[in-house]
């Protein structure tokens, strides 16, 4: 057990190429630190440096309070599982998970002992002398699992382990690796471009863009407090709307309508950091917006009459797509994240394209006009100039 | 009869004519080896007296059994030699990144496609000159230039299959480099390293270009050099029941060794061309 801090890490490659700038980021011990971010945002560098397979540049490395820099991998104490599980083929099951064992010199009783122990949690006992060859992905990903948790190393390094897996089987692993990890509580730093299972996963998640930290905190501190536009997009799914905007006194303008500023935002929006003079953008999750037939108390919120270009039945919700008559913002951070979601190149569109999620007891149906209702309370603003939040935390 | 049935026994037939083919002139060596010098020549194809003279006769001959040493030295040598080299360069063009690495894989398959009569002149000449005309190293030295190229482009290809990542693996789990080596990537490339072996072993065994030219006694003469020299009787008489008895004798090994092999054989020669 052991916390791992990286303090001020950068990774910097041969050609000057800054993969990890002045990363700094503490794992408390037993901690589930999920590290996010689209490809190429330098969390599985990052990753690889704690592990030690990677130089760091700049920066300390502590794990458990001890400067490992200069120490091998094996001198670490941390076990790891790689995305394409990276298991030893021409070795048993049970030979993979007790090859760190028997390199440690362990006698070959206790081997046997937390090999049997480890394949019982994970239900591989049937499998333990069968090669990787013959097993299936989610029997593949398990084993690569058991080799990091025989060793009872003081942290667990995840690459995006489940990735290979299909959904349906990336779902059951998911709970079943946050059941291992509550069950041995050990330090755990997990990544992933995935921000559901981020969100999901994770004790505190860290999102990084371009080899920066973005912003660290507890899953539902990153989702309804988004320090800047990047995290707002890239948290969430259906991902957050983005609208522009003007602050005209107590009335933020929307192209949707005018929307009344609840006093709890306003209090946040002049503890923040001011600016926005010029227009700013609105973010709107599509959990905040309902059918205003199904809302009692309308209260703060503000209603608008649309035609709902497209239904989406997900069976408990609906998502409806409608069209505002509004330029798309545009937006250094934004444009990123169209890019990694491959949205960059869809057909130009008049308008901004809005989703909201309703409830499915609503009489909503395509093509129709329909009267929704937004909660003001959730509205997020950024200034457009540098993509921070005008609200304060 | 549907199309199935008729592509089938079209093909079955296809493939007896082939295999045919290519087993009858070596069952029908066998024949003439199994025969009595003076009915070698007597026009039917099973021996009327079986024998086994003739094996007899060239294991009693300085003349093939020094050749047989030299063929399994020389080859021998040339092939841990080659593999040796081959698996150095190999292990960097597949896991190093590094200026002109492309250039010399497409240099090394040249080198391969270079038609080696060609050299035999100017070597015979070269050979003579700096004493190395008749000696192993004689031998050994061009068959590396041809093997070489054959063996760091069949273990390329072998090296870039290992998933290096287990490597890091290993490293994680706590093994030092040389562990990782020994307990992790060998295992996984001995099946290339074997194939590639006895791919080269057989280019060695089967030269006949080089080992003619280049050789002229017992001192450095490999088998197909030797028994394109075998003394007759008399000088009017071929010597063809020793000749067919020698041509088994150093055929049946390399065909046992292949078909043991021929699974990895294959694939060390196609792979990387399909992604499997």
């Amino acid at each position: 057990m052991a916390e791992i801090a990286l303090e001020h890490i950068t990774k910097r490659y041969g050609d000057g190429y800054e993969a990890v700038k002045d990363l700094n980021l503490d794992v408390a011990d037993g901690e589930f630190m999920i590290l996010v971010g689209p490809s190429g945002c330098g969390k599985s560098t990052a990753l690889r440096m704690v592990a030690g397979l990677e130089d760091i540049t700049d920066g300390e490395l502590k794990i458990g309070g001890q400067v490992v820099n200069d120490k091998t991998p094996k001198d670490r104490d941390i076990a790891m599982v790689f995305q394409n599980y990276a298991l030893y083929p021409h070795m048993t099951v049970r030979e993979n998970m007790g090859f760190a064992l028997k390199l440690a010199r362990t006698p070959k009783a206790e081997i046997d002992q937390k090999v049997n122990e480890a394949a019982r949690i994970l239900d591989l006992e049937q499998h333990l002398e069968r090669k990787p060859a013959n097993l299936s992905g989610g029997q593949r990903q398990r084993v690569a699992m058991g080799r990091a948790i025989v060793r009872n190393p003081s942290a667990f390094l995840m690459d995006e382990p489940l990735s290979n897996l299909d959904a349906k089987l990336r779902v059951q692993m998911r709970a079943e690796i946050s059941r291992i990890q509550q069950r041995l509580e050990t330090t755990t730093l997990y990544v992933t471009h995935d921000q559901t299972e981020a969100l999901t996963l994770g004790d505190r998640i860290a999102v990084l863009r371009a080899g920066v930290l973005q912003q660290v905190g507890a899953p539902m501190e990153l989702y309804n407090r988004p320090k800047n536009l990047f995290v707002a997009g890239f948290i969430g799914s259906p991902a957050m709307n983005f609208l522009p905007a003007h602050i005209d006194g107590d009335v933020v303008k929307l192209p949707i309508g005018d929307v009344h500023i609840p006093d709890a935002l306003r209090a946040r929006l002049e503890a923040g950091p001011g600016g926005g003079h010029n227009g700013v953008i609105a973010g709107l999750r599509p959990d905040d917006f309902e059918d205003a037939a199904l809302v009692q108390d309308k209260g703060t919120g503000t209603t608008f009459r649309t035609k709902i270009d497209v239904l989406e039945s997900m069976g408990s919700e609906f998502y409806a797509y409608f069209t505002v008559e509004a330029e798309q913002v545009t937006a250094q951070e934004l444009q990123e994240l169209a890019e990694e979601a491959g949205t960059t190149d869809l057909p130009g569109q008049e308008g901004t394209q809005v989703v909201a999620r309703l409830e499915s007891a609503s009489k909503v149906r395509q093509g129709q006009e329909i009267e929704l209702w937004f909660n003001a309370d959730y509205l997020h603003l950024f200034d457009p100039e540098n993509g921070l939040s005008l609200l304060a935390e | 009869m549907s199309l199935r049935t008729r592509q089938r026994t079209g093909w079955s037939m296809a493939f007896v004519v082939v295999i045919v083919v290519s087993l009858v002139p070596v069952f029908w060596l066998l024949m003439l080896s199994l025969k009595t010098p003076e009915s070698a020549t007597d026009g039917s194809f099973i021996p009327h007296h079986w024998t086994l003279h003739n094996y007899r006769d060239i294991f009693n001959q300085s003349v093939f059994t020094s050749a047989l040493r030299n063929s399994i030295g020389i080859g021998l040598i040339s092939t841990a030699l080659a593999v040796l080299l081959a698996s150095s360069a190999a292990y960097a063009i597949a896991r190093l990144n590094f200026p002109g690495k492309q250039t010399i894989l497409a240099v090394a398959l040249m080198v391969t496609l270079f038609p080696q009569v060609s050299l035999v002149g100017p070597l015979y000449n070269l050979w003579r000159q700096v004493g190395l005309f008749n000696t192993w190293p004689g031998l050994i030295i061009p068959y590396l230039t041809f093997a070489l190229p054959l063996a760091i482009f069949v273990l390329s290809t072998f090296f870039r299959e290992i998933p290096w990542e287990l490597e890091q693996a290993a490293q994680i789990d706590g093994a030092t480099p040389f562990q990782a080596f020994t307990k992790v990537i060998a295992p996984l490339a001995a099946p290339g390293l074997a194939t590639t072996f006895i791919i080269v072993f057989l280019i060695c065994w089967n030269d006949f270009v080089f080992a003619i030219s280049l050789t002229a006694t017992n001192a450095a003469e490999t088998v197909p050099a030797a028994i394109a020299q075998f003394p007759g009787v008399s000088q009017f008489t071929q010597p063809i029941g020793d000749i067919a008895a020698a041509a088994i004798v150093v055929t049946v090994p390399v065909m046992v060794l292949v078909l043991l092999f021929q699974r990895r054989i294959v694939a060390g020669l196609t792979a990387g061309a399909v992604k499997g």
